[in-house]
């Protein structure tokens, strides 16, 4: 009975759905050049940034970028304080079992690989697809890999809140220069070099290099404190 | 009707079911980790209908390669990408809040059903 209300309930929904997203004036509508076009333009003529997604990300949604990582922050603080234990209650019931030499040995193999290959989509982040979001992500699963692999395998929380704090710091540093330099919060104050070179598109690689080493720190402590979660 | 339109028709219905799934399991499931996985599976459906919002016709990444400052007019729009992966963290965020409390629930009362956590009750 309940689940014949819920089913009926979500027809009415997906009904309405369908037809605001499948309306030719929708499609019309959504194929004018409106902002999409000022953004394409602006990121080749004045930003030298190859990436568009990349530029709207660090710079004209720069602020935007501070929050997300704000709430990224606030999620790895709230999960660590909603799990937090005295001591002496902390049972010896564990998720991690013991891994096999083949898992450990693999690890180990393929650890440095991993981390090259998120420090590459960071550092690239204005070039290619990625950026640091996406970089610090691969950069946690080999630190997930490496636990899960070996038991004992620690990391140290004091680190990884100075490399996260450090990063929080330089972000916002790099906001205020803009202020002092061009006027506006997050303005684009270095030179912007030349498209598709390594080093163009001013503070945008640097400000993406900082939020990369953010979000691997924030997620490999998330990652830590859910894993050796005992009870 | 061309291949673009059974394309576009495609993205849309595919991402509203997968919202409409994620609602349903949300809605009627009684385990906690069976409501997380409905409320991913709503955040999935959702990036996948913000991402088909920016397509156009034999678009291209947004991205520029030598050679390729002309092809602005191919190019998708952008927008909705920045958009989805600040939505991409944010939901991640909301999943990894929503676990922690239910791994806290599930010390106290030794279940993961929502119908024997009698505290819910009032």
């Amino acid at each position: 009975m309940k689940k014949a209300i819920v089913i009926l309930m979500l027809a009415v929904f997906g009904y309405f759905l369908a037809i605001t997203f499948l309306d030719p004036q929708f499609e019309a509508e959504r194929n004018r050049d409106g902002v999409k076009k000022f953004y394409l333009d602006k990121t080749v003529s004045e930003l030298k940034t190859a990436n568009t997604v990349t530029a709207i990300v660090v710079n004209f949604r720069g602020f935007d970028t501070l929050g997300e990582v704000t709430v990224l922050f606030l999620a790895a603080t709230a999960l660590g304080s909603i799990l937090f234990k005295k001591r002496h209650h902390i049972g010896d019931r564990t998720v991690l079992l013991p891994a096999s030499a083949i898992v450990g040995s693999g690890a180990k193999l393929i650890f440095p690989a991993i981390t090259l290959l998120g420090v590459y989509v960071f550092v690239h982040g204005h070039l290619t697809p990625g950026g640091g979001f996406q970089g610090g992500t691969i950069i946690a699963t080999g630190f997930l890999l490496m636990l899960i692999a070996y038991r004992d395998f620690s990391i140290s929380h004091n680190i990884l809140s100075v490399i996260e704090s450090l990063a929080g710091i330089g972000f916002v540093t790099f906001g205020l220069l803009g202020f002092m330099n061009g006027g506006t919060f997050l303005q684009n104050f270095l030179g912007t070099g030349v498209l598709n070179d390594l080093l163009s598109g001013g503070v945008i690689p640097i400000i993406y290099i900082l939020v990369g080493f953010k979000v691997a720190a924030e997620l490999t402590g998330l990652i830590y404190t859910v894993l050796h979660e005992k009870g | 009707m061309d291949t673009t339109e059974l394309i576009r028709i495609g993205v849309y219905g595919t991402s509203i079911l997968l919202i409409l799934i994620g609602l349903y399991a949300v809605l009627t499931k009684r385990s906690l980790i069976k409501i997380i996985i409905g409320l991913s599976i709503i955040d999935g459906g959702i990036h996948l209908l913000l991402i088909g919002i920016g397509y156009i016709k034999d678009g291209t990444a947004p991205i520029f390669s030598p050679g390729s400052e002309n092809a602005v007019a191919r190019m998708v729009d952008p927008v909705p990408q920045a958009l989805v992966l600040t939505a991409i963290v944010i939901g991640f965020g909301v999943t990894a809040v929503a676990l922690s409390l239910v791994i806290r629930l599930y010390r106290h009362h030794n279940t993961l059903k929502i119908d024997e956590i009698k505290n819910l009750k009032w």
